[in-house]
């Protein structure tokens, strides 16, 4: 079998039973980009070079007997808001920071390449990962490799893509309201959001401060558990990284939850849920209830309508801070004429953010001003609390949430980039879990009748990924959606 | 909540964007729609709720206050504009009064 579609699991394993070279596998991945990207575009840059370096060190050490690391010569590919430092430029998906490079890695980047990994480029993503669908990408939109006229959701469209496509076999990106899930559920890939404060954000171009979560894509969720174990613990480097050992996510995978309480939120089964989305994720439950699990509806009455009007409100107003460092002064772009400082800032920012940034930027600048603070960011905040209670309450009594991650399959390019707000209603079921912060996973539960990827998303409390993982392994087990290949374009398959 | 037009260039100044015609037009239809959508959260009694910043109760994350490596002068330069020796080189702050 060529190694592109090999899981990580499997690459790393014949790595280190010299049954396959570190080289052979980045040189396939290379391949595979150079052949499939063209029509898909997941990528902003590939470091064919530093790809071939990096395997020819693991493929050294390999030799000279020495630890090759976790993930031992697995290509991955980086979401483009996290900073690399070799060679490759991070840009955000933006004009500001379009050539940018960044002097130094991310902490998920050193952790990867402490671990063997071969990092192989950067995906595209919605512009400093405000979005839904990558179409608000400075550099041009990605496509569905189920079907190139339709989105692969977003932000992290580029990694989802990269993965579903299998050009490479994992990928990170980066979650703030769904931003992993989404597009995991839209390229039928499986992809997972960890509790906040899981992974380290240092490095991660911020967003929304206390929303950011970087996470992994993959095939399997074996794949999600083994990129996961090399990225999360505490770095002190983000006073927000919780300072709590990660477990052991791959040794008990294969375990089933015994007794499993399976919470189903009445309000992830409402109005705007699209027939076929419904029907694939309730035949995923009853896979669940065969295998012995109890189905518990339970309530979540502000974790969604309410959640989206709370998320549109904090994450805006905190990215209108994060992003106030674009001014033309210390990096990126400054316009090339101005008439003073204040021009300088206001052109530099103007030419170099596209529409949805801005018009998150002043979102969150008028939630935040004088006379509107109180009515909108503070009241925001307390439905905050009001959410993180609703799945406090609901974690009593059930072991995991489960519903549809996304109201309906890829939607086409353009379809709904002219109304802004029915782009956010895409984000209905997802960011519920980012206000409360607790972790979430996107897995394949099925397609629609025009081939379209439908995910099931699985709500879990803080700091159980673990049993997280389990839990959406005991369906993978019954149903390997993985195997299916999508067809792209009309040339066939990869 | 509908934006003026007004409302929506004070917005742009204070968030440091200038806005062409064609956008402000844009906009003010947009950001009216988003905020008409969050008005929704006034259908909620929150009194005596505590606001929700943070998902994690962690407070005052310090270290020792000991020097440590950082960027080097020329990797925080970098990737400048504009740079003038050790310094980011930028516009004059005008000193009559301007608008901040």
């Amino acid at each position: 079998m060529p190694p592109t579609n090999q899981t990580a699991c499997e690459i790393r394993e014949a790595i280190r039973r010299r049954r396959l070279s570190a080289t052979e596998a980045a040189t396939s991945a290379l391949a595979a980009i150079e052949r499939l990207d063209p029509a898909i575009h997941a990528f902003l840059s590939v470091d064919a070079e530093g790809a071939r370096r990096q395997a020819a060190e693991v493929d050294r050490r390999l030799a000279a007997g020495e630890d090759p690391g976790l993930l031992a010569g697995v290509p991955v590919a980086i979401k483009d808001n996290l900073c690399t430092r070799d060679g490759q430029a991070t840009t955000c998906g933006s004009r500001i920071l379009e050539g940018w490079r960044a002097p130094y890695d991310a902490h998920v980047v050193e952790r990867l390449r402490a671990e063997g990994a071969v990092v192989v480029g950067k995906t595209n993503l919605d512009e400093f990962a405000m979005g839904s669908s990558t179409e608000n990408s400075a550099f041009g939109a990605t496509r569905n490799p189920w079907n190139t006229a339709c989105v692969p959701g977003g932000s992290s469209g580029g990694s989802a893509a990269a993965v579903a496509a299998r050009m490479v076999p994992v990928a990170l990106g980066s979650d703030t309201g769904g931003s992993i899930r989404q597009p995991a559920s839209l390229c039928g890939v499986v992809g997972l959001k960890p509790t906040y404060g899981r992974v380290s954000r240092y490095g991660l171009v911020a967003f929304a401060s206390s929303l950011d979560q970087i996470g992994p894509f993959g095939r399997t969720v074996a794949d999600a558990a083994l990129l996961l174990q090399a990225i999360a613990g505490h770095d002190e480097r983000d006073s927000t990284s919780v300072d709590r050992a990660a477990p052991d996510y791959l040794a008990g995978l294969e375990e089933p939850v015994r007794a499993l309480r399976i919470g189903v939120p009445r309000e992830f089964f409402g109005e705007g849920l699209d027939g076929e989305v419904e029907k694939a994720v309730r035949e995923a439950l009853g896979v669940y209830e065969r295998l012995g699990a109890r189905l518990i509806e339970v309530d979540l009455p502000h974790a969604t309508d309410y959640a989206i009007a709370t998320y549109y409100l904090v994450a805006p107003s905190e990215a209108s801070s994060n992003l106030a460092r674009y001014d033309g002064v210390h990096y990126g772009r400054r316009a090339p004429e101005y008439s003073d400082m204040i021009d300088m800032y206001m052109r530099s920012r103007s030419e170099g953010f596209g529409d949805e940034v801005k018009r998150r930027i002043m979102i969150g600048t008028y939630a935040l001003s004088a006379g509107y603070y109180e009515a909108y960011y503070k009241k925001a905040l307390e439905v905050r609390r009001l959410i993180r209670r609703d799945f406090e309450r609901a974690f009593e009594k059930v072991d995991c949430l489960m519903g549809p991650t996304s109201p309906t399959a890829a939607f086409r390019l353009g379809e709904k980039t002219a109304d802004p707000l029915s782009m956010y209603l895409m984000d209905i079921y997802t960011v519920g879990c980012s206000m409360a912060g607790i972790a979430g996973i996107s897995i394949p539960c099925g397609f629609t009748k025009a081939g379209l990827p439908v995910g099931l998303q699985i709500l879990s409390d803080v700091f159980t990924e673990e049993r997280l993982l389990r839990i959406a392994r005991m369906y993978e087990r019954e149903v390997a959606w993985s195997a299916r290949v999508p067809g792209g374009s009309s040339k066939g398959g990869p | 909540m509908a934006l003026s037009k007004d409302d929506v260039l004070k917005v742009g100044a204070l968030s440091r964007i200038y806005l062409k015609a064609d956008e402000v037009e844009r906009f003010s239809t947009q950001l009216s729609d988003i905020l008409g959508y969050v008005d929704k959260l006034r259908e909620l009694d929150t009194r005596g709720v505590e606001p929700l910043a943070h998902a994690l109760p962690i407070h005052n994350v310090l270290r020792e206050d000991e020097p440590r490596e950082s960027l080097s002068p020329e990797e925080a330069l970098g990737g400048a504009p504009e740079t003038d020796g050790d310094f980011f080189r930028v516009p004059r702050v005008l000193d009559d009064g301007v608008s901040a």
